[in-house]
């Protein structure tokens, strides 16, 4: 591989870790502040790029589109942590897993039943459609530059909130003690709302901005589930920060893995998060 | 733990588990059996998930072909038994045995996905139940395993690429690159492909491989542009052909390695992909714009009944039918006269939409080959890759 | 974050007169039964043990395990690796290997998967299994995504008498009850047995445990071993029975599903396993045969009521069938929440 080939390759490992950053930080916040296992999380980022899809067709531009999609999905949020899963924070795992195993059926065929089972493009916006050379052959795609600004975007917003504001020291103060925190005063209920709201708002942004790359099709979200739960997994249960490291090394092997190793490139990413696990059972950073 | 009322409710709800399993099984043959005279066709296709579409279309299909034909088989009146089989291989043989041993089917329609084909082969070999296969392109069925009572109406999974080596060599593209899943279906293709493109005089500079059913391709495509090829072959199917045509174009790719494929990476997918797939040529049995009347007459029929236009899927369903029918008439709807009925099938000539074919001695299609491009979100037949290609059936032990 | 669960263990006379009930009506279900069901009731029962396992794992050791199919599907495979193309082999053989073979994958894995705790636990499971996945999906060699047929059923004989023919669908059903029985039998001593008593006292506060001076990773690993053997015991069973394997049957869906089943029925006392293995099958039956209603067509949504089921289940009854009798009964000394 030559060096320009490389720096390529890099670039996209860095994009595509960005991405999954993105899931699994919805994912190992609403795990690590709230001790919810959702499976159901796919079905968020399937939500998203469907969203999408219809907004964008509705309002006439991607831009409009991720705005009121980014609102509905922080609606749909609350609603449904009020709904349901807000009973199950003191519940057993398995009862979390049961649930949101059951609400994936439910999502797959309501998606079924509104959306149909077709397969669905979304048009990139036309500001965003070049793609700038990198070499003779190759060019890079201005979109995925701009989809990785948004996840570096997002996570500085993520970091910042938590450890920068009153909310997001409510947020570490009910994660650490509950019932101190509480005690103090802190509408916890309130705090899991929103906690809960954020995961399923960042998962929903993820697919609709991967959308146009990806295009939009059934059973999209299991797909991208199991690898966030792999990065979340290596990066430490709860730690926003660990799922960045882990996504960007997990982006590293899967890209470089593709290349490099092909016959053995399903299998890596467990293989590196079984390497990861017996190193640091609980993960890169424990929370 | 041991108080009465309790223990009455779980009686209560251990016996109900039980029974119910119990009682279904009393129930239920009996329905099952009652005798109606009615040929009884059993339909496994994916209605729901991922092939869906597929599904539909390939039903659609087959009513429409027996409508068209009087809408009885062999003078008997149909009664349709419908089984989802979710593209989940694991549950192939339960579902198959739905049809052929609860509802007692006489003829087996299915399926889309080869791993649940695997299933239906086996349960088709064991009962002699007729099968007639609408779209696996899975080799075995017609090849190593085949079997008196199976016959297909699709394709081999190694039939439309292997008609793609001539028509990249005839463009001057002698060095390509080939991508594709790794798994069964896609390393057929490939041999379809492989064999093609060396006879015609090609050169596989690489041969690159995502695991099933990744769809990061952006790896890949920096590897092909090192590369350098003359141009890229490929086979991706559903919703992942999109998603590879878009990221082939915003890769920059499209302009400078012209981009083929086993016509699956269009079929379906053209309102998804947008310009990315302008110009792209593939191979298929089937395209959209074949100008004879027949099909024609066939894209009519079909448009005005279902309301949709149909694609190769929905011919490969109404060709299905259209063999049941022959079949059926020859005995005269008696299906258990099976010599007669075999012997029919195997020495038709379908007159499809896509053209006329026949079934080789391995009960697979003899067809042509179209070559096609994308032209304003169309499938443009330009030509015949191959003329009556037909699958080589090595293992075969019939005929 | 979790609650210790107290299982419902010892049962009530009633209950066990239930049992016999419904052995007695699995015994004679094959006599009444057409070909198809009783095709469909091994099944069940296959799927039964196999949820037994998961229970000795889930329920009584308090391991939620969302990859225990790949215990299941590798026995398949070592039953399809094992048997010839053209002869069938015998049972003697080809049982134990493969039962072996899944026991000591268990073991493999387990000793990388025990040492991890609570949610890391039921991550790491599912994403073990998905490698074992990969491993026989994207091998030729190994079967590749189309997976392997097994031709014959193994044989059953002992100094050349023929003591059973699996073909024969009643002799199956009976030889796969039998197994049943067993593996309840073995699997109800182990509960009572000081190495059952431990596994409960590791779920209920491994910490206490620990205190006392048990090695629970030691614990851990066997009944976690020992479950992946049982699992494959079931899936070399499926392998008889259908004569196909396929990497699926080693899926995150299989897992989910033996999971599901466990949690129906009632943990911690393998009789809830069985009921919750019947159970669920009947229902995902009744789903998918709904009737058309006007012109909806029920059973196609079939995923829509499913969902909706577990959920309820989930949210009314998370002890399961038993468990669910235990609440309505409402009276002290019913199951502990």
């Amino acid at each position: 591989m030559d060096f320009p080939t490389f720096l390529i390759q890099l670039l996209n490992s860095v994009q595509y870790g960005l991405l999954l950053f993105m899931l699994a930080a919805g994912l190992t916040l609403i795990f690590g502040i709230m001790g919810v296992v959702n499976l159901a999380h796919g079905s968020f980022y399937m939500l998203g790029a469907y969203l999408a899809y219809s907004l964008s067709a509705q309002l006439g531009s991607l831009t409009l589109a991720l705005l009121v999609g980014t609102l509905l999905s922080v609606g749909f949020g609350l609603a449904l942590e009020w709904l349901l899963f807000r009973h199950f924070y003191k519940r057993d795992h398995l009862d979390q897993v049961l649930l949101t195993f059951g609400l994936i059926y439910i999502f797959e065929e309501l998606r079924s039943m509104i959306w149909g089972d077709d397969v669905h493009g979304v048009a990139i916006p036309a500001l965003l459609g070049e793609s700038i050379p990198l070499t003779a052959n190759l060019s890079y795609p201005v979109y995925r530059l701009f989809m990785s600004a948004v996840c570096v975007a997002l996570a500085l917003g993520l970091y910042l909130l938590i450890s920068k504001t009153r909310l997001g020291m409510k947020i570490r103060a009910g994660a650490f003690n509950r019932d101190m925190a509480e005690a103090l005063g802190i509408n916890i209920k309130l705090i899991h709302a929103i906690v809960f709201a954020i995961g399923v708002g960042l998962a929903v942004v993820a697919g609709m901005i991967a959308a146009p790359v990806s295009s939009v099709y059934p059973n999209m979200g299991s797909q991208v589930l199991i690898m966030c739960f792999v990065v979340v997994v290596i990066g430490g249960i709860g730690s926003v920060r660990g799922a960045l490291i882990s996504a960007l090394l997990v982006g590293l092997v899967d890209t470089f893995g593709k290349v490099l190793l092909p016959s053995v490139s399903g299998m890596l990413v467990y293989m590196l998060m079984a390497a990861v696990l017996l190193w640091k059972p609980e993960g890169l950073f424990k929370q | 733990m041991n108080s009465t009322p309790t223990t009455r409710r779980l009686v209560l709800t251990r016996s109900a588990a039980v029974i119910g399993a119990a009682s279904t099984g009393l129930l239920l043959p009996e329905l099952a059996q009652a005798q109606s005279g009615k040929l009884r066709v059993g339909l496994m296709l994916p209605y729901t998930g991922t092939f869906a579409q597929l599904g539909v279309a390939i039903e659609n299909g087959v009513r429409l072909a027996i409508n068209e034909q009087g809408g009885k088989l062999g003078g008997r009146e149909i009664e349709y038994f419908k089984v989802d089989d979710e593209s989940e291989p694991a549950k192939g043989i339960e579902n198959a045995n739905k049809l052929v041993q609860r509802d007692k089917v006489d003829v087996l329609i299915g399926t889309v996905h080869s791993g649940v084909q695997m299933g239906i082969h086996k349960v088709a070999r064991d009962s002699g139940v007729l099968s007639l296969i609408p779209n696996a392109g899975v080799h075995m069925a017609t090849r190593a395993q085949c079997a008196p009572n199976v016959f297909r109406t699709s394709f081999s999974n190694s039939q439309p690429t292997r008609a793609l080596g001539a028509a990249m060599v005839a463009k001057g593209h002698k060095r390509a690159v080939w991508i594709t899943w790794k798994y069964a279906a896609g390393d057929e293709a490939f041999e379809g492909f492989k064999e093609g493109y060396l006879a015609a005089g090609g050169t596989i500079i690489k041969e690159l491989g995502l695991p099933f059913p990744n769809v990061e391709f952006q790896a890949l495509l920096t590897e092909i542009a090192a590369l350098k090829p003359d141009a890229v072959a490929c086979f991706f199917a559903g919703g992942a052909s999109a998603k590879f045509m878009i990221d082939y174009a915003a890769a920059g790719l499209k302009d400078k390695i012209p981009l083929y494929g086993s016509g699956f990476l269009t079929e379906g997918m053209l309102d998804a992909a947008g310009p990315a797939a302008e110009g792209v040529m593939t191979t298929l049995h089937y395209g959209d714009s074949i100008e004879t009347p027949r099909n024609k007459a066939f894209r009519l029929a079909y448009a005005k009944t279902f309301k949709m236009q149909p694609d190769v899927y929905a011919v490969q369903g109404y060709d299905t039918g259209l063999l049941l029918v022959h079949g059926a008439n020859a005995v005269k709807g008696d299906l258990n006269n099976k010599a007669v009925l075999y012997k029919a099938m195997e020495t038709v000539t379908i007159d499809s939409p896509r053209g006329k074919w026949t079934m080789s001695k391995s009960h697979n299609p003899i067809q042509d080959i179209y070559l096609r491009v994308v032209q304003n979100k169309e499938n443009k037949v330009i030509g015949v890759a191959a003329k009556a290609l037909a699958d080589s059936g090595a293992g075969c032990k019939m005929g | 974050m979790s609650t210790p669960r107290a299982n419902l263990e010892v049962f009530p006379r009633s209950v066990r007169l239930m049992l016999w009930l419904g052995l007695a009506a699995l015994a004679a279900f094959p006599f009444v039964g057409g070909d198809f069901y009783v095709q469909m009731v091994t099944r069940m029962m296959i799927l039964a043990i196999f949820a037994m396992s998961l229970d000795l794992l889930q329920g009584v050791s308090g391991l939620v395990s969302l990859g225990h199919a790949a215990y299941f599907g590798l026995a398949g495979y070592a039953l399809a690796f094992l048997m010839p193309q053209n002869e069938a082999t015998s049972i003697w053989l080809t049982l134990p290997l493969s039962v072996l073979a899944s026991g000591l994958a268990a073991l493999v894995i387990g000793f990388f998967v025990v040492r991890t705790h609570g949610i890391y636990f039921i991550m790491v499971t599912m994403a073990f299994a998905q490698m074992v996945f990969f491993l026989f999906f994207d091998n030729k060699a190994l079967g590749g995504s189309d997976g392997l047929y097994i031709n014959f059923k193994p044989t059953v004989s002992l100094g050349g008498w023929t003591l059973m023919d699996l073909d024969d669908k009643k002799t199956l059903y009976f030889f796969t009850l039998a197994t049943l029985l067993l593996v309840y039998g073995f699997l109800r001593r182990l509960l009572w047995s000081p190495f059952g008593r431990a596994l409960a006292g590791i779920r209920i506060n491994e910490h206490r445990m620990r205190a006392l001076g048990f090695g629970t990773f030691g614990y851990k690993l066997t009944a976690f071993s020992l479950a992946g053997a049982l699992a494959g015991l079931a899936g070399y069973l499926w392998g008889v029975q259908t004569g196909y394997i396929n990497p699926e049957l080693m899926g995150f869906h299989m897992s989910a599903h033996a999971i599901m089943m466990v949690i129906l029925g009632g943990m911690g006392n393998f009789a809830g396993a069985i009921v919750g293995a019947f159970g669920f099958e009947v229902v995902l039956h009744l789903f998918k045969d709904l009737p058309q209603v006007g012109s909806v067509q029920l059973g196609k949504h079939w995923q829509l009521w499913m969902g909706s089921f577990i959920v309820l289940v989930v949210i009314f009854a998370p002890r399961g069938l038993l468990g669910l009798a235990g609440r309505l009964g409402r009276h002290k000394g019913a199951v502990d929440e």
